[in-house]
């Protein structure tokens, strides 16, 4: 088994895991304040993709019950839930967009009070000015 | 050789992610934040979670970008990182 079908085999987990560190390093190393809050909403969608991604089925299909409306003829058919991807992880993750999308703006209504008192979104300049004053 | 779209997605996601972190301009990492997340909202509707993906597409996509460009209106664009 070569690398490339050994690293196409779980593109999710790989991408999953490249996001997660491109988001920790934003959030830790860059400068500006908004920068670090773009890292962590890259961050949070990260584990949303690992969640999606545990309830993924290869050849599943939509979480929708198929013939659902065939009660009347007489013909009763048998639902399969192997057929089916698993929408647990799904509904858990539509919470936590929404609860991102939360701390989104309060992240941001944070940083426009900050931008009001010190005129600068720069960490450094932020500490120079709080170093000054105290 | 036929590239399957879920690995295409996967890599534009990685690329617009390395690209709303480098920006110089925080303008235009907002919007490279709302191409992310339109493209997440792809690779929900191919992974078959399709009521993630239109809540993805109108809150993560639509109502956080609105956020941050109104948030660098109220501030500044300009960045050293």
């Amino acid at each position: 088994m070569d690398i490339v079908s050994l690293i196409a085999a779980k593109a999710n987990y790989w991408t999953y895991v490249i996001l997660l560190m491109v988001g920790l390093y934003a959030m830790v190393a860059k400068n500006n304040l908004v920068k670090k809050i773009v890292g962590m909403v890259i961050f949070q969608t990260a584990v949303i993709l690992f969640y999606v991604s545990i309830g993924y089925k290869k050849g599943g299909t939509l979480p929708i019950i198929m013939h659902g409306h065939d009660h009347g003829h007489g013909v009763e058919s048998v639902i399969k839930a192997a057929d089916y991807i698993n929408p647990l992880p799904h509904v858990l993750m539509l919470t936590a967009i929404v609860v991102g999308v939360a701390t989104l703006g309060v992240a941001l209504a944070l940083a426009i009070k900050v931008y009001q008192e010190y005129g600068t979104l720069e960490e450094d300049e932020i500490r120079k000015q709080i170093e000054l004053k105290g | 050789m036929i590239l399957p779209i879920d690995l295409i997605v996967l890599l534009l996601v990685i690329i617009s992610a390395f690209a709303a972190i480098t920006v110089k301009d925080l303008l235009s990492a907002s919007l490279m934040l709302g191409a992310y997340s339109f493209l997440l909202c792809l690779l929900w509707t191919v992974m078959g979670a399709v009521d993630v993906a239109f809540t993805e597409a109108t809150v993560g996509a639509g109502v956080s970008t609105v956020f941050c460009v109104a948030a660098i209106f109220h501030t500044t664009r300009r960045t050293k990182d």
